[in-house]
């Protein structure tokens, strides 16, 4: 469970990303969260594990305070926090399956990870949670050398290694092609459903949305404009988050 | 609009003749410091017996059973270099990663690592081995050292841009993950900057060979002692096997570590 | 704690590609070690020695502060030595290098019989460093700036060609054709073709080569060819300590200062 406690954040030049946010989202829930660019999408994703500091308020993650969390507590909350970038974030020149395994090690000590020496338990889960994503057999092959969608698997493997009980997605598919991107979804959509993690993803498709979400929430200037199921979201409320009527390219297309 | 267009050439051919004035004023004070009258008298007889050494070089150097020989002091001029290089290479590592900017959130901190990898880097690598000399005595040790310290300063330069120009984004997906910074340095960093820290270290060893050769003409160790020996008694046959040993050994280090400079890029 | 990902308590057989890999990696640290160690032990190196070592480092160290500053007056004529010796190798090397650079470029000479082994006479004069240069020219010519000079002619004529050549490959055709296209013979296409673009590129190397000279000539003395390095050795075989660290600071300076002069001249040009 996470629950956003009245939680503002201004950063420094002095410019809002949220404001007085109260939030609380269940555990299995399929959060996504629209709103045009600028909304402040990013910034909440990132308060929850904590990768951006909140100026106001309290973030609470399984009943305990992250906002408050000293270094080595907010590690092990961040250790239950799988997340997804746009860009990936994969060490290119290392192999899949030593991507995957750098989800591990918050469950180690820094000397045993220093050495690299990951334990056969944590290679099979690897290997499984690749599995899982159907790429096992891109185990051993240079990060740099897969296709985007099959890199975004990756990262979604890497969180479930972790062993994640709350995956954070942060425009998952915005540097994929459609094809991919309903694959990824797809990937994403499954492990929420099979595993009950609780998944929070930033979308600009709003079809996608519509289609994938348990819960859509609409921001606007760092404000929650919008909470509702996805058959609420009607086309009228869209324009509402965004503040005008929707345009063409925030519908990805295809069927739905 | 005519007036600037005949002021403005006026005074760009006047700076134009000047620096030339000053560029030839500086010409002729230097080539009248270099002497080239007291060269000519034995020029003729000390050519030629050069050039006949250098077409019958001593081939018996190039091996002797026990003792000093061609082919060990290349040997030590090869170990020099490697070992010089290993050493800068893993001494370098903190210097470089005190003056990258992205590594720490104060300009001092980098600022003051970068103004002494150029401290270094400004010292010769021939005075540091006569200062490694007076401390650990002539030898090849000495060699290692020097090259070993000198190297850093620019060894450390090239890391630190490395480590400059990597992108953040694992370093995020870690710290995501619940690493600590160490993790994220030995996760995230690390991976990325490895080959390229590798690629730099090779093509410093190129330098260093070369540097190695020279070390010997002060004491420190490789080929460079047997080539000043031959020097100073005018062995001139000895001299050019020597030469044609360097030329062989670093041609040969050159072409192997380019290769794999390539393979690891 | 139940694993999050059914099905990984099952053991499945060990991975051939996984222990390949970590022998592998094993096998490249030992080779590592093992090439260190046999080096060391090659040339006599010891933790011991350096131990020792050290604290006699240090004490050298501190003989050379304070540095002797009534050694200015001395040092001042041999340093500007060092500047001319730079000054005219550079240039008499730079001056050879326009020609050969030129005879190496595949796009100014076709013909590879000529190219290839220019070539390779310009990798041969490239492995040879410019101290090993200053001794032979010193046994050939005996002691003084002369032999210097000549080292490192040689030394920046390999520098500068070399980086020239590859400068003169990657410029841009479309002006040579222009050229050949109203009929300009060879000489005249190199000329109004060729120079304009490369000549930018060969002052830039040539400043290079000079900063790299500087501090080459400053050394050169230490095998007798001219500059304030032979002071330097003079001062080192009298334990002047005080002296040495004098003319390294000299040195220093002027080394940064025509650094930064240059650098300022090469950014202007490019």
């Amino acid at each position: 469970m996470i629950q956003f406690h009245n939680v503002s954040k201004t950063y420094p030049n002095g410019s809002i990303g949220l404001r007085h946010i109260n939030l609380t989202i269940e555990e299995g829930e399929l959060v996504v969260i629209v709103g045009s660019s600028g909304a402040g999408k990013s910034t909440l994703l990132r308060s929850i594990n904590r990768l951006h500091d909140i100026t106001e308020g309290d973030i609470q993650v399984g009943g305990k305070s992250i906002t408050h969390a000293k270094d080595k507590e907010l590690r092990r909350i961040r250790r239950d926090i799988g997340m997804i970038f746009q860009s990936f974030n994969l060490i290119k020149r290392a192999t899949v399956l030593n991507n995957v395994l750098s989800g591990r090690v918050a469950y180690h000590s820094t000397f045993r990870t220093m050495l690299g020496m990951f334990p056969r338990e944590d290679i099979e889960l690897s290997l499984h949670a690749l599995e899982r994503v159907n790429i096992r057999e891109k185990a051993y092959i240079r990060a740099d050398q897969l296709s985007g969608g099959q890199q975004q698997r990756v990262s979604i493997a890497r969180a479930l290694a972790q062993e994640a009980k709350i995956i954070l997605a942060d425009e998952p598919v915005a540097s994929l092609d459609p094809l991919t991107t309903r694959q990824v979804m797809d990937d994403l959509k499954r492990i929420n459903q099979e595993m009950r993690i609780t998944t929070i993803i930033n979308l600009h498709f709003i079809d996608l949305a519509r289609e994938y979400a348990t819960r859509i929430i609409g921001l606007r200037a760092g404000e929650i404009v919008f909470d509702g199921s996805p058959e609420q979201a009607t086309d009228e409320a869209f324009a509402d988050i965004y503040g005008r009527s929707i345009r063409h390219d925030e519908m990805l297309g295809g069927e739905v | 609009m005519r007036d600037t267009r005949a002021y403005k050439p006026i005074s760009r051919r006047i700076r134009f003749w000047l620096s030339i004035i000053v560029i030839l004023a500086i010409y002729y004070w230097a080539f009248q410091g270099m002497h080239f009258e007291g060269v000519q008298s034995t020029t003729k007889t000390v050519m030629l017996s050069i050039i006949n050494g250098f077409l019958h070089p001593d081939w018996s150097y190039v091996y002797i059973p026990d003792g000093e020989d061609l082919l060990r002091g290349l040997l030590d001029t090869l170990i020099i270099s490697i070992l010089g290089t290993f050493v800068s290479a893993i001494l370098c590592i903190p210097f470089a990663f005190w003056a990258s900017t992205n590594m720490s959130r104060r300009l001092t901190v980098s600022g003051s690592g970068k103004i002494l990898l150029s401290v270094i880097r400004v010292f010769p690598e021939i005075i540091v081995a006569i200062l490694f000399i007076k401390a650990v005595g002539p030898g090849a040790f000495a060699g290692v050292l020097a090259l070993g310290i000198h190297s850093i300063g620019m060894l450390a330069k090239l890391y630190s841009e490395t480590i400059e120009s990597i992108d953040r984004g694992p370093q995020e997906a870690l710290l995501a993950c619940g690493a600590n910074r160490l993790q994220v340095l030995r996760y995230a960093v690390i991976p990325q900057v490895i080959p390229q820290f590798l690629s730099y270290s090779l093509y410093r060893f190129e330098i260093n060979i070369r540097s190695a050769t020279t070390l010997g003409l002060v004491g420190a160790g490789g080929i460079g002692t047997p080539l000043i020996f031959a020097l100073q008694v005018r062995n001139w046959s000895r001299v050019g096997v020597i030469l044609l040993g360097v030329v062989i050994l670093i041609t040969l280090t050159d072409i192997i570590s380019g290769k794999l400079r390539k393979r690891i890029i | 704690m139940k694993p999050a990902v059914p099905g990984s308590g099952r053991k499945s057989p060990p991975d051939i590609q996984l222990i390949r890999g970590r022998y592998k990696r094993i096998a490249t640290w030992l080779l590592i070690i093992v090439v260190f160690i046999l080096c060391s032990i090659h040339i006599h190196a010891t933790p011991y020695k350096l131990m020792t070592g050290l604290p006699q480092m240090g004490s050298l160290l501190q003989e050379m502060i304070p540095p002797d500053w009534s050694y200015i007056p001395t040092i001042w004529q041999p340093i500007m030595e060092t500047i001319q010796i730079a000054i005219v190798g550079t240039t008499l090397g730079g001056i050879l290098a326009i020609p050969v650079a030129l005879l190496c470029a595949y796009n100014m000479m076709p013909n590879k019989w000529v190219s290839i082994p220019m070539r390779v006479i310009l990798n041969l004069v490239r492995t040879i460093p410019d101290l090993l240069f200053a001794s032979i020219f010193v046994a050939m010519f005996g002691i003084g700036p002369f032999a210097g000079m000549l080292a490192l002619l040689f030394f920046s004529f390999g520098i500068i060609a070399k980086l020239t050549f590859e400068s003169i490959e990657a410029i841009d055709p479309g002006p040579l054709e222009a050229m050949t296209a109203v009929g300009a013979n060879r000489l005249q296409v190199i000329m109004f073709g060729v120079v304009p673009q490369a000549f930018p590129y060969f002052v830039s190397y040539f400043l290079y080569t000079f900063e790299v000279n500087i501090r080459a000539a400053s050394v050169l003395g230490l095998v007798g060819a001219g500059g304030i390095g032979i002071l330097l050795d003079r001062s080192l075989g009298l334990f002047r300590y005080d002296r040495a660290s004098m003319i390294i600071l000299i040195t220093l300076v002027i080394v940064l200062a025509i650094d930064y002069g240059s650098t300022r001249i090469r950014r202007s040009l490019l």
